[in-house]
């Protein structure tokens, strides 16, 4: 008998203990491929976060797991159907490109599952795929275009050469660049996805003689395009401009000079001025000895965020319609300043333009001009929550 | 016969162990790995169509995922159109899209297997080294294609809202399904053990041992050869209309030359020529894949070298190491 | 015209740019009979030292002079290891021996040098352009390139008709086993011929280093584009190499300039771009299928 009351006790503990199990978040990203380093700056930027609590977000402990995608989407899929089924995961997020993040996000949204983007904000997930169980920290994908086409317009740029890789997202940015700018598309080219060369369109554009460039190139294609581009002598000459995924702290350093002095679009610079953000950069430096890109911002901020609605529940996501409340009202202090959520669940926020700069550390970006102040991405209105 | 015993009782015990797998699973709780080995008897069947032509025939294959790629797309587009009540094209007559798994899969079959046939008509003019780099070419095309085609999402790819219907069968359960897949590959498994055990699989596998030999008995080897082709293709057209299904979206990605590439280590880890072994090779590989990539972010810097290994020492596969006796080829 | 001129040029630098990674592997390719899907990752070893020890030092001469042995001493190391073992199979092991091969050295430069891209200078002596026509500027870096790439190109043709040790290695692609008799080292020279190949590959990848972006990955991109020039041109000859990387750098080249100008005269502008871009992300696969059903060994092929 005595046994018996003495294991009932020991599985009551073990129920007890069960409740103090620290909240998971399985976070699946991508760290392998070229664009490897995206997935890493994500992952640290989380990472700090967790770590300057103790290992808790909000007070509740949290156990982050980590996951390459490999830039996959099938492969994307399968870890996100095994966190949730085997590690019964809730709250899901870091999926760094858009196409793993539609793999991924419209079958785990309609489960009982949180997920929240540190990157990767497709068109269709804030429009009519919008969903109650879905939040984009990081911004709606052509935000970072739109406050570009805004600002060639306002420095009374009359043309523009539009130039991006063959691909929906290409397009989309494309897009987002046309919305605001008020000039002459000279042309739209798109090039090979993944292209090394790009003499052939550097020449083209030199006898397009547009006033402006704008390109949407990410990663080593931007790199590429732009040293070619600096090499053929038209830096000077023609100025281009971009959203900020091809000029983040890490790409700079590879382009070397040939970036220096070109506007970009983004939400986020280290250069901020608010006291969230001037912790982050300082302990950012500290922790991982490189500069934070806005990569490593989102992914804080989406930490930050889950903290504080994990502190709002008390850590119990049982009542999960309650943690989405609580998310929604983006009660903490986010690295960029200003951020709310708007209708779609995706940022209402301010989007600047910065200009590379060489420091004596490398290259990175300042602040140059506020261009839009609590900005609403353009597929709110389709949204019906 | 011995051997032939063991390799007998070696397959049997295999495949009962995936007929009964669902039910020991679901037992103990870890629903989770039923999908997991839907993938793999997935992946398992595009191994086992590419062990075809690289075990059988010894014709090297460097493009065989685009016709996983097309089976997968085709499923994926009449499910599109399904669901935007949009018919796929009006002229010469209108075809509307479906979800009906029986037309779909089917559908698949077919046109990966057209595919298959008119560029296997052009690739198979060629030899050797310049086979697997035209198969190559062919694929990277198709990829290329479809990730600038933005009607159907491009690189973005298309997602599917649930998996096809079959009538009796509820495909959106995940044991229902994986009962679907290893239906699918045993049926491929036994066609494909009838064919090279047949007059025609005797001529196929004479072409790659002594091509001479089989046109001097007046065999028009060609079209042997492109009939075996048109085959693997309509087996791998099979896995990707199931693996759109398994995955509910398909992208370009399938086609990459990398994930061909893949296929090939799978056919190889399980041993060449033996038609079993290129399922076993697919549950090592992706089991490997998976728990390694749960321990070490660099898990490829282990899984090259293991690679290597495996085809320096492991000449006849894992299959070969269980099984022992000969290989089919031999 | 001064467009199609200039466009004319890219497309042969960037030809040259291809054959430097063709001759090395057309060279293991028809002398030893083996299929190297590695030979990217050389590239890339000779992007990530040059780039390296031309960060530290300051100078683009010694990131040169350090990126080829470190591509030919890992190129012979491969061969001792791995492929050595492999002539006498078939080219599935190879192909899959050097794919496991990729993965390895992929993620061993991430773990080395991190996931970041690294940066590479263009040397200030051959930085800037020079005006080759009235109203025609070109990068001098390219011209280098192109300047280096023609180089190689003679001194191969040098070193196979004109020397002793030239003629061993082809004797050796027809014969090893005479060759073998005949007091030749053979396997000392299969070790040689591959760390020339790598070699050439390595010199590939760091001049291709001020151009582009330094990262893991950066073979497989260029690998496949090798592979079809060689193949266009015919496995093993060095000729074949030269022609088929500047068909296939002026068809690349080419395409993406004026194929979109010439869509847009038969269709909408919208349906034009598409149409046009997709293509000519296919072009070189369209010719490479199209040489090989004309001519299945390629153009030029070595032992015809």
């Amino acid at each position: 008998m005595k046994k018996v009351v003495f294991v009932l006790f020991f599985l009551a503990a073990c129920t007890h203990l069960a409740i103090a199990e620290p909240v998971k978040i399985g976070m699946i990203t991508t760290l392998s491929t070229k664009a490897g380093y995206l997935g890493e700056d994500t992952r640290d930027g989380f990472k700090l976060a967790i770590a300057q609590e103790g290992g808790k977000l909000g007070g509740i402990p949290v156990e982050l797991m980590v996951e390459d995608d490999g830039r996959k989407p099938d492969k994307g899929k399968q870890i996100a159907e095994r966190y949730i089924k085997k590690d019964k995961v809730r709250i899901l997020t870091g999926i760094v490109f858009s196409n793993v993040a539609m793999a991924v996000v419209p079958k785990v949204v309609r489960q009982d599952v949180v997920y929240l983007s540190t990157n990767a904000a497709p068109s269709k997930l804030a429009g009519k795929g919008c969903s109650p169980n879905y939040f984009s920290v990081s911004y709606q994908n052509d935000n970072l275009d739109e406050v570009v086409g805004q600002y060639v317009s306002e420095t009374g740029h009359k043309s523009v050469y539009l130039l991006a890789p063959n691909y929906p997202a290409g397009k989309d940015h494309l897009a987002g660049f046309k919305r605001y700018f008020t000039g002459d598309i000279v042309a739209e080219v798109y090039t090979k996805l993944g292209q090394a060369d790009y003499a052939a369109e550097i020449a083209a554009i030199r006898a397009a003689k547009p006033e402006s460039v704008f390109f949407f190139l990410p990663g080593g294609m931007g790199i590429n395009f732009l040293k070619q581009y600096s090499q053929a002598g038209l830096g000077r000459e023609i100025p281009v401009y971009g959203p900020a995924f091809s000029f983040d702290e890490r790409i700079l350093n590879a382009v070397g000079p040939a970036a220096v002095g070109v506007k970009n679009g983004s939400q986020w610079t280290h250069d901020l001025d608010n006291e969230a953000n001037r912790q982050f950069v300082k302990a950012y430096v500290e922790a991982y000895g490189r500069m934070p890109t806005l990569y490593a911002g989102q992914g804080y901020d989406t930490a930050r965020l889950i903290g504080s609605a994990l502190k709002a529940v008390s850590g119990n996501l049982d009542n999960l319609d309650a943690f989405k409340a609580a998310l929604k009202k983006a009660d903490f202090a986010s690295v960029r300043g200003n951020f709310r959520f708007g209708t779609n669940q995706h940022p209402v926020q301010d989007v600047y333009i910065r200009e590379v700069v060489k420091t004596d550390t490398g290259y990175t970006n300042k602040t140059v001009k506020k261009v839009f102040a609590d900005h609403v991405d353009a597929y709110a209105s389709q949204c019906k929550m | 016969m011995t051997s032939t015993l063991r390799k007998n009782s070696i397959v049997a015990s295999g495949g009962l162990l995936l007929v009964i797998l669902p039910i020991l699973v679901s037992w103990s709780g870890h629903d989770y790995y039923i999908s997991l080995f839907s993938r793999i008897l997935i992946y398992g069947l595009a191994a086992v169509s590419l062990d075809l032509l690289l075990g059988f025939s010894g014709m090297i294959s460097l493009g065989h995922a685009a016709y996983v790629g097309i089976g997968a797309y085709v499923v994926a587009i009449f499910f599109h159109h399904a669901s935007e009540m949009e018919p796929l094209f009006t002229w010469p007559f209108v075809l509307e899209g479906s979800e009906n798994g029986l037309l779909v899969l089917p559908l698949a079959v077919l046109i990966s297997a057209l595919f298959a046939l008119v560029i296997g008509s052009l690739c198979l003019r060629t030899r050797g080294m310049h086979f697997i780099m035209i198969t190559l070419a062919f694929a990277q095309m198709l990829y290329y294609f479809f990730v600038s085609l933005e009607k159907y999402g491009g690189d973005d790819g298309l997602s599917l809202y649930s998996r096809s219907s079959i009538p009796g069968m509820d495909l959106g359960n995940d044991i229902h399904f994986y009962y679907l897949c290893l239906g699918s590959l045993l049926v491929f498994i036994f066609v494909a053990r009838r064919l090279v055990y047949s007059r025609f699989g005797l001529i196929v596998r004479g072409c790659s041992n002594n091509e001479r030999r089989i046109r001097a008995l007046g065999i028009n080897s060609y079209s042997y050869r492109l009939a075996l082709f048109v085959i693997a293709g309509a087996g791998a057209g099979l896995a990707g209309g199931l693996l759109a299904n398994q995955t509910e979206y398909v992208s370009p990605g399938l086609m990459h030359w990398t994930l061909s590439g893949e296929l090939m280590v799978m056919v190889l880890l399980g041993g060449l020529g033996t038609l079993f072994g290129p399922v076993l090779g697919a549950a090592v590989f992706l089991l490997v894949e998976e728990n390694l990539a749960m321990y070490t972010e660099h898990w490829m810097v282990y899984m090259g070298p293991f690679l290597v290994l495996v085809v320096i020492f492991a000449k006849r596969g894992l299959f070969g190491l269980v099984a022992g006796g000969e290989n089919g080829n031999e | 015209m001064l467009l199609v001129i200039e466009q004319f040029l890219n497309g042969l630098q960037l030809g040259i740019t291809l054959f430097l990674m063709s001759a090395g592997l057309t060279l293991v390719f028809g002398i030893m009979q083996v299929i190297n899907l590695a030979h990217g990752s050389f590239y890339m070893i000779g992007a990530y030292v040059g780039a390296t020890v031309a960060a530290a030092s300051g100078s683009f001469l010694l990131g040169v002079a350090a990126a080829l042995p470190a591509a030919a001493l890992c190129g012979m190391v491969v061969e001792f290891v791995v492929l050595r073992r492999l002539y006498e199979r078939e080219h599935l092991d190879q192909v899959l021996a050097t794919f496991g091969l990729i993965m390895f050295f992929n993620e061993l430069t991430r773990i080395i040098w991190g996931r970041q891209p690294l940066f590479m200078e263009v040397p200030l002596w051959l930085g800037g352009s020079v005006e080759l026509l009235p109203g025609l500027v070109y990068p001098v870096y390219r011209l280098a390139v192109i300047g280096v790439g023609l180089a190689v190109a003679v001194s191969l043709w040098a070193l196979f008709a004109k020397t002793r040790l030239g003629m061993q290695i082809r004797a050796g692609g027809v014969n090893r086993k005479m060759v073998g008799a005949l007091g030749v080292n053979i396997k000392l020279l299969y070790t040689l011929v591959f760390g020339l190949g790598t070699l050439l590959a390595g010199l590939a990848g760091v001049m291709a280093g001020p151009i582009l972006a330094v990262e893991s990955g950066m073979g497989e991109s260029i690998l496949i584009l090798t592979f079809v020039v060689i193949v266009i041109g015919g496995i093993g000859s060095i000729r074949g190499a030269v022609a088929g990387a500047v068909l296939v750098g002026l068809v690349d080249t080419l395409g993406r300039a004026f194929l979109p100008a010439v869509f847009r005269m038969l269709f909408d502008s919208s349906t034009a771009d598409s149409v046009a871009s997709s293509l000519a992300s296919m072009a070189i696969y369209i010719l490479m299928a199209a040489v090989l059903v004309v001519k299945p060994k390629g153009l030029f092929p070595a032992h015809s």
